[in-house]
């Protein structure tokens, strides 16, 4: 019984990461019929950026600082993450509107030059960020049942961002103006909505909640320059099944997704356990090609 | 094994009776097409409300009414594009439409255009008519050129549609109205039973639109039309029998006067039937929509 | 800047046919001029020239973008890889399952003995994969992206499926050290410009297969299913089924440029069937000229020749030139190398670059 609760309590932790990655894509394709290869380094950007501000304060005031950069890291991490975004989504994706698979391409050329930048700047061998000590305990629940603090963090500033994100599409000004320009992109241009503001925004702030989920991975493993390829593909795959574009089938997408590998994989291995997951949504598309949601329309 | 049963079951029933009164050349049997309490929502709303509607062989009918009124939904539903929640759409006598995929459909004989113009725009015209005359053909059979009889064919259409000129251009370069003949000979070409046009005329100019009544009435000769206009001049020009479409339910149908004449049509496109059409009304659904009231107004 | 249109000549049947036969006479030729490392290169660049070519005819022509083509291509080279193996270690169990503890041949590798089997196999097994897959993706209408991000995730999953099972595949070395093929000495130079020739043969029936479908009308109506899937569906086509079958040719062709590429290379591992390899191949396509397919054959040997030049040199910036490259072939030169032997000319890159910049001022 306590494995089964520690394995939901796993497959929620991984839900919440792969949510916060897939929601930028997920908007992005909603807003701009785009999908981003380079989305994934944005997560290693993030990660990246915890590493460096950690070796920075290690090295002008030695240890006792490195705990509290990881939670200074946050905020910069995210502001980092969607100034890199804004920098793609101007140089790269902005030409290539209507033409989707081109974007593919073309914003994969940019993932592999962010994968080469890091490369030369931290070198290619994996590095690993210094957990603070505080989130180094458990949350023994009696039994077998320990619950990892570092999980639960994540799990909670996982919940902290989506209630932003809801706030900012649903109660501001901005929000509105991006389900306008979604809904109907010529008929917000029409009534004097900036598409090409909201755009921007849009890819931005896609771009810095990736930055956040790579500032959440550093406290689960090492890091690399190709450390969003992994976890790209898994949030690619839920913005499929949730329904391209649309968030409720996004975030019932990313925790189907999320429990299913991590149930697949302490059945079987996690390479198994990823098969099979590929082979339920394919066979799920069958049933509803559309994905979770979708939008009827006539 | 359902389609089958569906359409052994089709076959067993006695063709409904046709209310038409206008007289066809052809001889009378079971009308091309049959709609029986059809009714299609959307999100719970209700685009076609128990629909009845019949068409006989050989006939050019006429779909008009307000935005909204469900005829596109109509076509979609005759082309598998929509599905009904209730009723059904015998084809042919027999041929029960429903759960068909699109090619099938177009193999019973079912050819729709569609609003905008959808050509192939890298092909060449010739082209274009080549792969939709070849729809018949197996994967194989693909791999070899169009036989003699098969260009002739194509180059008949070509003339029917008025483009033999533009043979050998790509059919993306075409002006609007160009394609919209182009798609036109696409469906010719394939020697459909029956043949839907969602506003054929939309986006042309006069000299256009009076070339395209021509085409259509040629058309017409050889087998059944249903158009849905919005041009009230155009099926005018056209029309002997046109059925007004209103929220989803048939409000009128005879010859274009006397529908012209019949006070619920006049009430329904200019809007003054509002403790009817509120309760129905959406954002997308505003009734009455653009209304054409002037043109549709007596003359 | 005015760029002069290219002379009348360069389109045409001159880019169709003599362009073509001049590539063949010089593949034909350059045994006598090139050293056996320098062959070794050229006949690695034309088993990806076959790749490109069967990635061209779905992309190119059908417009649908397969970022899995690396695994059809892996399963080609593993099948092949298979058959060398077992012959390598004759009797005995090959090295690497030995050494991962198994104690008899697993029932799966047996047949692959008999290279009655084994060849037939590359184009077989990658061509029933993506028959399955593609029949599946293809009826629920997945298209575009979609269908790009799913043969994305199978490039992904098969790459770890084949690192995970070390013991049949080998894990992450893959499979290596192969002796002898059909008794000759794999490494042999008489064997390995036989290899080089069979390569050229076998490029050359590629292209013309190719060039027979894409000029027949199952190759007019793939190039409209690409411009209006909807149109043909409403024509009386299904698009699935002929989808399907051009997928699947396409992937057993991959297949087989798999197969070639083995006994000449010498290693079939995962990192040759991952995402990163899978998207390269769309790369030589698109610098080459997608639609073309004499731009797949010179996309793939150009790239690959820039990129055995460079990254030997300057591994980092090769990544950086690369990463260009994927941006620039979109943006500014969509129609490729073979851009410029159509009557387009360059110009045309340039323009479409322009143009988005002046649609976007413009907004």
């Amino acid at each position: 019984m306590d494995v089964w609760a520690l394995q939901i309590f796993n497959g929620v932790s991984l839900s919440t990461i792969l949510l916060l990655i897939a929601l930028g894509l997920a908007l992005s394709f909603g807003l701009m019929n785009v999908i981003n290869l380079a989305h994934g380094e944005f997560i290693m950007i993030g990660a990246y950026t915890v590493y460096a501000l950690q070796q920075a304060a290690i090295a002008f005031t030695g240890g006792p600082m490195a705990d509290w950069t990881f939670i200074v890291a946050l905020p910069l991490v995210f502001l980092i993450a969607a100034l890199m975004g804004l920098l793609v989504e101007r140089t790269v994706i902005r030409f290539l509107y209507r033409r989707p698979l081109d974007t593919l391409l073309a914003t994969w050329g940019a993932a592999l030059i962010l994968q080469q930048l890091a490369r030369s700047i931290f070198g290619a061998p994996n590095v690993q960020v210094v957990a603070p000590l505080w989130l180094g305990g458990n949350l023994d629940l009696g039994g077998d049942l320990v619950l990892p603090f570092k999980r639960l963090f994540i799990i909670a500033v996982a919940l902290v961002c989506l209630a932003g994100i809801y706030w900012y599409m649903y109660r501001s000004n901005e929000g509105r103006r991006m389900r306008a320009v979604m809904q109907n992109r010529d008929m917000a241009a029409s009534l004097g909505v900036s598409t090409r503001r909201v755009d921007s925004l849009t890819f931005a702030l896609g771009a810095g909640l990736a930055g956040v989920a790579g500032w959440a991975l550093t406290l689960i493993g090492p890091i690399g320059p190709s450390l969003g390829t992994f976890y790209v593909v898994d949030a690619f795959i839920v913005v499929i099944l949730g329904g391209m574009g649309q968030i409720p089938g996004t975030i019932l997408a990313a925790f189907i997704i999320g429990m299913f590998n991590t149930i697949f994989e302490y059945g079987t291995t996690a390479v198994v356990g990823k098969v099979l997951v590929f082979t339920l949504v394919i066979l799920f598309l069958q049933w509803r090609p559309a994905g979770l949601m979708r939008l009827r329309s006539r | 094994m359902i389609n089958l049963l569906s359409r052994k079951l089709g076959l067993g029933r006695p063709a409904p009776a046709s209310g038409s009164g206008v007289a066809d050349s052809g001889p009378i049997l079971s009308p091309i097409l049959s709609v029986e309490g059809l009714t299609v929502k959307f999100d719970g709303f209700t685009v076609l409300d128990s629909l009845d509607f019949s068409m006989e062989r050989g006939e050019m009918r006429f779909l008009i009414g307000p935005n909204g009124a469900g005829k596109t939904t109509l076509i979609d539903v005759i082309t598998g594009k929509a599905r009904p929640v209730r009723g059904r759409v015998i084809f042919d006598g027999w041929v029960d439409l429903a759960r068909r995929q699109e090619h099938d459909l177009v193999r019973l004989g079912i050819g729709r255009k569609f609003q905008t113009p959808a050509v192939f725009g890298s092909l060449t015209v010739f082209q274009n008519l080549e792969v939709a005359l070849g729809f018949r053909n197996s994967l194989g059979a693909q791999m070899r050129d169009l036989n003699a009889a098969g260009k002739e064919r194509v180059w008949h259409t070509l003339e029917q549609v008025g483009l033999t000129s533009q043979a050998q251009r790509k059919s993306g370069v075409l002006s609007h109205g160009e394609k919209q003949w182009l798609e036109i000979g696409m469906l010719l070409v394939q020697d459909p039973k029956l043949l839907l046009l969602d506003e054929p005329v939309a986006g042309m100019t006069r000299r256009e639109r009076d070339r395209t009544g021509e085409l259509l009435q040629r058309i017409a000769q050889e087998r059944s039309v249903l158009v849905v206009e919005h041009d009230m001049v155009f099926v005018r020009q056209l029309a002997r029998k046109v059925t007004v479409l209103h929220l989803g339910k048939v409000l009128s149908e005879g010859t274009m006067e006397s529908v012209q004449q019949d006070p619920q049509v006049i009430e329904a496109y200019l809007g003054h039937s509002k403790p009817r059409a509120a309760p129905r009304a959406t954002p997308t659904e505003e009734s009455g929509g653009g209304l054409r009231s002037t043109v549709v107004a007596p003359a | 800047m005015r760029v002069l249109p290219p002379p009348a000549f360069l389109h045409g049947w001159v880019a169709r046919w003599c362009l073509p036969a001049l590539v063949l006479l010089l593949l034909l030729a350059a045994p006598a001029v090139l050293s056996g490392f320098r062959m070794g290169l050229l006949g690695k660049f034309l088993t990806f020239a076959i790749l490109a070519l069967s990635l061209n005819l779905v992309w190119g022509y059908g417009g649908m973008l397969s970022l899995g083509h690396g695994v059809f291509f892996g399963l080609g080279g593993y099948a092949m890889a298979m058959f060398l193996k077992l012959e390598a270690a004759r009797d005995k169990l090959p090295d690497f399952m030995f050494w991962s503890g198994l104690t008899e041949l697993p029932i799966f590798w047996e047949p692959f003995r008999h290279a009655w089997f084994a060849l037939p196999m590359t184009f077989i097994l990658p061509a029933a994969l993506a028959g399955g897959l593609g029949y599946l993706v293809f009826r629920s209408r997945i298209t575009g992206v979609y269908f790009a991000l799913i043969t994305q995730a199978l490039a992904l999953i098969v790459s770890i499926l084949f690192v995970g099972q070390q013991p049949y595949t080998g894990g992450t070395n893959g499979i290596t050290n192969f002796r002898t093929i059909f008794g000759f000495s794999v490494t042999g130079a008489g064997t390995q410009l036989a290899m080089y020739y069979i390569t050229v043969a076998f490029l050359a029936l590629t292209y013309l297969l190719c060039h027979w479908i894409i000029a027949s009308r199952l190759g007019r109506l793939l190039v409209a299913m690409r411009d209006d899937e909807n149109r043909v569906r409403f024509s009386g086509y299904n698009p699935a089924v002929l989808k399907t079958a051009v997928f699947t040719l396409s992937a057993g062709l991959a297949g087989v440029s798999g197969a070639l590429f083995v006994p000449q290379v010498g290693i079939i591992s995962p990192s040759l069937m991952g995402i990163v390899p899978s998207i390269e191949i769309a790369i030589w396509v698109a610098v080459g000229g997608r639609g073309v397919l004499m731009g797949a054959v010179l996309g793939a040997i150009v790239v690959n020749g820039a990129k055995s030049l460079f990254s030997e040199s300057f591994p980092d910036i090769w990544q950086y030139f690369l990463g260009a490259l994927f941006v620039g072939a979109v943006l500014m030169f969509p129609s490729g190398i073979m851009g410029f032997f159509r009557s387009e000319g360059w110009r045309p890159g340039w323009r479409a670059l322009t143009q988005a910049r002046a649609a976007v001022l413009k907004k």
